[in-house]
């Protein structure tokens, strides 16, 4: 029985060791590198996309050196409470729920989501606005809303695990839908192609980007989506400071106003429409 | 730890129990009649037959199960050609693919075991039927069979354990079993180590009757009265 305890110590202390290593001076900034353009990773491995330029000039305005880390998008949220690192950066928007476990700088992108098919669905053509926000629906918005319930009846609807997508179509503002959720975009956007999926709802970029790099005929239908669900732009995610008083608490909350000056300045010096217009084609800065 | 969570989620994993156990049982009965089929063809002289049941063997036992997923999930469906086919209907389900990967996989350690349950038997056996004049052909059904079943019992016990814990793969391929309800909740609740407590504790709770249902199989049919 003694023995066992000790191992059961000497875990656990090996295991705050391991967990102390982490705290050094540079921040960890962590993406997905599966959501293109937003952040993605080259033949080599190395990680590139909008957000992996964008921290490393946000880190140059807050003046500390940076580190972009991969991490799984399912575990993105786990993965910064248990401060594998410090912020995040990965496409995250800005909603209520989220906002109940973690913190966010303001935004400093915008997404709108939109629904793709493939080439030769049954709802191409489908009649709404270009636009509709879900914040304070009007009365077009609302019939959108209506003409998609219809059109999603009896389809298969793919989006990724965790995502505003996916809390949308379970929100039930357009019916009950059938939903498959996937681990990734790529995973998203292969089913398809392949017609497993009838249906997929991500960023608008996310399927623009897939069908320019894939020469697959993805068609996006429907209007885009903004607003309600869909959260309040994309900001990085920090921890809340809350959490944990002393020393750890105070550098998160200084974090967080680190990264507000730095998106103030970058945007001042329009370094994120720069950056925007680069990789996604238009201006997305918020 | 948030217990309410805890509590809250054990009923949506044991309805996801559900899942995983039609995967497992679904799975084993074809990879019992696959891992028959191919010990037999293992044990055949003509090395063309016996090479063949070995590569398919070796194919599947020398591959990571999640890899043979992806190949018949993800990797065959973006063949047109195969889509125009009336295969598509069965691979189109992420069900079925699932229950196809897992069969072929179980299948080919399962004639290992069978096989190798084969030659243990002892010749005196066999002789002693053949001394009595039972043909080859009943000697095989009533002797060898049962004896090769029998013996294979506690290494086939640890299949089903080892497939029962391979199932959760399948929640890579959007099937909400066990894991890929446990995946669902951690995704809006942010609780991985609750979640997966619970999740982790059905498992062990179905390897704990496997593994009793076998030893109590194991004692009927022991040799030893």
């Amino acid at each position: 029985m003694k023995i066992f305890k000790k191992t059961i110590l000497t875990v656990l202390a090996s295991l705050l060791i391991v967990g102390n290593v982490y705290a050094s001076d540079k921040i960890r900034i962590g993406t997905e590198g599966a959501y293109p353009p937003w952040n993605s990773k080259d033949a080599s491995g190395k990680l590139i996309g909008f957000e992996v330029e964008l921290a490393y000039s946000l880190c140059r305005y807050i003046g500390r050196q940076c580190e972009v880390v991969e991490q799984d998008w399912d575990g993105m949220i786990p993965a910064l409470q248990m401060r594998k690192f410090d912020a995040i950066m990965a496409g995250m928007s800005i909603t209520d729920e989220r906002k109940k476990v973690i913190t966010f700088s303001q935004g400093y992108a915008d997404e709108v989501a939109s629904l793709a098919v493939m080439k030769g669905s049954s709802l191409e053509g489908m009649n709404t606005p270009a636009s509709i926000s879900l914040s304070q629906p009007n009365g077009d918005a609302k019939k959108a809303l209506k003409t998609i319930t219809k059109a999603l009846t009896g389809k298969t609807v793919c989006t990724q695990t965790g995502t505003i997508h996916q809390n949308f179509l379970e929100s039930g503002d357009v019916g009950k839908v059938n939903v498959r959720t996937y681990k990734t975009q790529d995973e998203v956007n292969l089913d398809l192609t392949s017609g497993r999926c009838d249906v997929a709802l991500a960023a608008a970029v996310a399927f623009t980007d897939y069908a320019e790099k894939s020469g697959k005929s993805v068609v996006i239908v429907g209007p885009t989506f903004s607003g309600g669900a869909f959260g309040n732009g994309v900001g990085v995610g920090l921890r809340q400071a809350s959490q944990l008083g002393g020393t750890l608490g105070a550098r998160d909350a200084e974090l967080l106003k680190a990264f507000n000056k730095a998106i103030d300045q970058a945007k001042k010096d329009g370094v994120i429409s720069r950056l925007a217009i680069k990789h996604f084609g238009f201006d997305a800065s918020m | 730890m948030d217990i309410v969570l805890m509590a809250s989620s054990l009923p949506k994993l044991l309805s996801a129990a559900v899942i995983t156990l039609k995967l497992l049982s679904l799975s084993l009965f074809f990879g019992i009649f696959i891992g028959l089929i191919f010990a037999i063809l293992r044990l055949n002289k003509n090395p063309m037959i016996n090479q063949f049941a070995y590569g398919y063997s070796y194919v599947f036992r020398g591959t990571p199960l999640l890899v043979q997923i992806f190949i018949i999930y993800y990797g065959l469906g973006q063949i047109e050609y195969f889509r125009s086919t009336f295969f598509w209907v069965i691979f189109k389900e992420p069900y079925w693919c699932a229950i196809i990967a897992f069969a072929l996989n179980t299948g080919a350690y399962t004639s290992e075991i069978l096989r190798s349950a084969f030659q243990t038997i002892k010749p005196g056996v066999i002789e002693a039927g053949k001394s009595l004049g039972i043909s080859k052909k009943i000697i095989f059904y009533k002797i060898q069979i049962p004896v090769a079943i029998r013996q294979s019992l506690p290494a086939y016990g640890n299949e089903i354990i080892l497939m029962m814990k391979g199932t959760s793969l399948a929640s890579t391929v959007t099937l909400m079993d066990i894991t890929g309800v446990a995946k669902h909740i951690v995704s809006t609740t942010y609780k991985p180590l609750e979640v997966f407590l619970m999740a982790g504790g059905i498992y062990l709770f179905m390897t704990f009757l496997i593994h009793k249902s076998i030893k109590y199989l194991e004692k009927k049919y022991s040799f030893q009265q």
